[in-house]
């Protein structure tokens, strides 16, 4: 593995990559895990200076392929050559060390570490003595931060860092090591369109010094924009390759689904009902400052805002997780006090929070002890719990979620990154709350899925549920929301409605520019 | 998926069982008759009783290194207090014993959740507190069998349809116990904040006061075994017990609950604890050093978690297949 500095200085190019000269190459792949087949016979081919997208549902197999390619998971059959000669990855070292990097969809990261001790853990830069260096880790963590537009101390430790922010230290830890081949594996999902736009410049870069890029999402505005190449799974089956030249979204999303997908946004015209939820001169010392907003029964409330706007700090404070300084919260115009998640949740206030995995799935349990979780009071009688009745009570809300699962007894650690935010999401739908704060609702989510999310988000809407939508994707936050918060460094910088929803004011707004004189 | 490799394990636990079992009643077939048996699973009570309250602790991700010293300080205590009041009824010593252990036991709780201290640190503590405290009451003297009252000895070993109430008490304890795991909304937090605290958090559980909870059980357990015990044994001093803590530990890991939280359950702790009841039991039979006994105790340990990191690893998330194709 080559020292981190020359990672960042490739740059300037190691130029023996040709592109259009086929660089990795999978055939015949199969792996099964007990119970289930991810992946049967499939091939996958990538090219110095390409960007190949993979797209599939949730669940495809994406993710499997990724971790054969890193040497974390084995391939049950089929070969995988570099440059035409066949290599193995029995370990996730002897794929780095054959040049190939990822950043994976659920990230795997040091809470206790620093920023620069996380990037750089495994292949620190030594010193004299083979000490680590830690001011040149320093030095190298920083100017990597800065390659890929993120303004983080790498001195700060990680737990104190949002998830975007440990997404982008996730990000600089892959292009740390220097590598032909690098994968990103819904690399977006977690990020606002400014990050996500120094992302698609990094990309840019890397197809310049002739990596070949492996770049999975369910966003399909990005794939056509960055992608010279895709790969279409489907059930863990090839379900087609080939040029982006040559392909519609209309086709690509058939091959993916199988059927056509009417991505117009479900939304309901409801008429709202009376107010529900008032907050008012909400404060935190660090995080955010007096929001206050009211929230109608049947309301859809967008919120927007870049990485690090406070939306989340504030919906954590909202719902009991962190305490603000100041500020009242009403619900139904009886002032509430809420110091604990338990407290809003008996009061009807639900957060699905952004990051399912830390905040969300509990590893271990089955998904449908997963989803009852929060509602057992419902599901039990006398204090105990009632099976029957927790096991149709998930089986209602993960079905009308889309959830693809074997069957709802299996461990909720063995389903794709998508289909366990579905788990989250169904275990907060159903406490059946009045209002439900929803932190990227479908994030990670494939397009099909999607659409029923979005549908099920309205249709509850128009059964008087009053919901807040924190979202980074602006087609979502435009074509679901009623009214759209804008927040901008922990304050709200505009709120739209009607007209004024337009993509140009919302980004606008989020970046502190001010609305050209008309 | 877990839950199947679980299964499976206390299955492969419970053939463990069987098959020693079976082996030493080749040699001895006296080993297999039923009071034996009955024997020793009446022997095995009180681990059993305490492995189903380390158990719950474990699950939280914490450990209670105290239940032995709860024993005894209880078992002290309730004998003290047949000596000078022989004439208090069984029932009410049992309460008694229950509420004391029950308070031991939410001391170390309170500890973990209001002042954030270590778990092990906390239970390492009052473990010697409590022992000290033994003594203090006792001033380091032994209560002997002629100074405790003839129905305060006797209780455990009345046998009802041919069983001692001792292990009557185990079997209550048990069922208890597999219910309230399985089916309370307490014995579900127990999993939830052993296998990602942060979500339960999220969820409206209060970590803090789960694992309290789970400490106060424990403590009851402990607080019941202390009478139990010196009933037994007709005897209380400051040592009694001395150890036996790690033993509880260990049946709870040969049981299979792991020590990372979130998973376990009723049956593997009941089980492990049978397993070294068994080795206990059988050594002495077939004419082994009891210190074989720590020797085969531990390798059960080492055995037991090198398998259940391999019941880990089954569930794909590394798969040591492709070896032939490594070189
Ligand atoms: N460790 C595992 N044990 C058992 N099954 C697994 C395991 N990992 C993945 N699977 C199963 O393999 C299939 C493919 O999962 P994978 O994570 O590759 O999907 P994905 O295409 O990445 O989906 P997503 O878009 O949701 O991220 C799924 O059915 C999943 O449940
Ligand atoms: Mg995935």
């Amino acid at each position: 593995m080559l020292a981190s500095s020359q990672a960042i200085a490739a740059e300037d190019g190691n130029a023996t990559a040709v592109p259009g000269k086929l660089l990795l190459s999978l055939s015949g792949i199969s792996k099964e895990f007990p119970g289930v087949r991810a992946l049967s016979e499939v091939s996958l081919d990538l090219y110095p200076g390409e960007v190949t997208a993979l797209v599939g549902e949730n669940g495809a197999g994406k993710s499997t392929i990724v971790k054969i390619l890193t040497g974390i998971y084995q391939p049950d059959g089929g070969t995988i050559t570099i440059d035409g000669e066949e290599v193995f990855f029995p370990t996730a070292h002897a794929a780095s060390d054959a040049g190939i990097t990822a950043i994976h969809q659920e990230t795997v990261l040091f809470d206790e570490l620093t920023v620069a001790e996380n990037i750089f853990i495994g292949h620190a830069p030594k010193g004299r003595f083979g000490l680590i260096d830690t001011a040149r880790m320093h030095r190298d963590a920083k100017s990597l931060l800065e390659r890929i537009g993120a303004t983080i101390d790498p001195g700060a430790r990680l737990r104190d860092l949002g998830i975007a922010n440990r997404h982008l230290v996730a990000i600089a830890r892959a292009l740390s090591v220097d590598a032909r081949v690098v994968i990103m594996d819904e690399p977006t999902a977690a990020l606002s369109h400014k990050e996500i736009s120094e992302l698609y410049d990094l990309v840019e870069k890397l197809k310049a010094d002739g990596k070949a890029i492996l770049f999975i999402s369910h966003k399909f505005d990005e794939i056509f924009r960055i992608a010279d190449r895709y790969t279409v799974f489907r059930d863990g089956e090839l379900a087609g390759s080939g040029t982006m030249a040559d392909v519609s979204e209309d086709e690509l999303v058939r091959m993916m689904v199988g059927r056509s997908v009417d991505q117009i946004f479900p939304k309901q015209q409801v008429a709202l009902g009376e107010e529900v939820l008032r907050v008012s001169d909400y404060c935190h010392p660090s995080e955010f400052d007096s929001i206050g907003f009211s929230l109608r029964k049947g309301e859809i409330l967008g919120f927007y805002g870049l990485v690090g706007a406070g939306r989340s700090e504030f919906m954590q404070a909202l719902f009991g997780i962190t305490k603000p300084s100041r500020g009242t919260v009403s619900i139904e115009g009886r002032n509430i006090t809420i110091n604990s998640p338990a407290d809003a949740i008996s009061e009807g206030i639900v957060y699905v929070p952004e990051d399912r995995g830390r905040q969300g799935t509990v590893i271990g349990l089955p998904i449908f002890e997963n989803v009852t979780l929060p509602s057992l009071s419902r599901t039990s009688r006398h204090g105990f719990i009632r099976l029957a009745e927790e096991f149709s009570l998930a089986r209602k809300y993960t079905s009308r979620l889309d959830l693809r699962a074997a069957s709802l007894d299996q461990d909720v650690g063995n389903l794709s990154g998508g289909n366990q935010q579905k788990v989250v999401i169904a275990k907060w739908l159903a406490t059946e709350p009045s209002v439900i704060i929803l932190d990227e609702p479908t994030k990670g989510i494939d397009i099909g899925s999607k659409a029923a999310v979005h549908e099920f988000m309205s249709e509850l809407a128009a059964s008087g549920l009053a919901v807040v939508m924190v979202s980074s994707e602006i087609p979502e936050i435009l074509g679901m929301s009623d009214r759209v918060i804008v927040m901008k460094e922990g304050r709200i910088a505009a709120e739209l409605t009607g007209e004024g929803m337009n993509p140009e004011s919302l980004v606008r707004a989020a970046a502190g520019i001010a609305e050209a004189a008309k | 998926m877990i839950q199947n490799a679980v299964k499976s394990r206390e299955a492969i636990l419970a053939l463990a069982i069987l098959a020693m079992t079976g082996l030493i009643a080749t040699r001895f077939p006296g080993f297999i008759r039923p009071a034996n048996l009955a024997n020793v699973f009446n022997d095995t009570a009180p681990l059993i009783i305490l492995a189903l309250g380390q158990m719950v602790v474990i699950l939280t991700r914490c450990i209670d290194l105290s239940v032995a010293a709860n024993l005894a300080l209880t078992g002290m205590i309730v004998a003290t207090i047949n000596t000078v009041a022989p004439d208090i009824p069984i029932g009410l010593i049992i309460a008694i014993a229950i509420s004391l252990g029950a308070l031991l036991g939410a001391f170390n709780g309170i500890l973990v959740w209001k002042l954030d201290i270590p778990p092990i640190v906390v239970t390492l503590g009052t473990m010697t507190i409590y022992r000290g405290i033994i003594f203090l009451v006792s001033e380091g003297q032994w209560i002997n069998a002629h100074e405790m009252s003839e129905p305060f000895k006797h209780f455990p070993r009345a046998t009802i349809a041919g069983l001692p109430v001792l292990s009557w008490i185990a079997i209550l304890c048990i069922t208890l116990f597999a219910v309230i795991v399985a089916r309370t909304p307490l014995g579900r937090a127990f999993f939830a904040v052993g296998g990602n605290p942060n979500a339960a958090v999220y969820t409206g559980i209060d970590v803090g006061f789960t694992r309290f909870m789970a400490y106060v059980f424990a403590g009851a357990l402990s607080g019941l075994t202390g009478y139990l015990w010196v009933a037994r044994y007709a005897v209380a001093y400051v040592d009694i017990a001395g150890g036996f803590e790690l033993e509880v530990v260990a049946a709870c890991v040969i049981g299979g609950v792991s020590i990372a939280g979130g998973i376990g359950s009723v049956a593997g702790a009941v089980l492990g604890a049978l397993f070294l009841g068994v080795v206990k039991n059988a050594l002495p039979v077939i004419n082994i050093s009891p210190f074989w006994q720590l020797a085969i105790s531990g390798s059960a340990i080492i055995i037991a978690i090198a398998f259940n990191a391999r019941a880990q690893r089954q569930k794909g998330r590394v798969i040591l297949k492709t070896a032939e194709h490594a070189t």
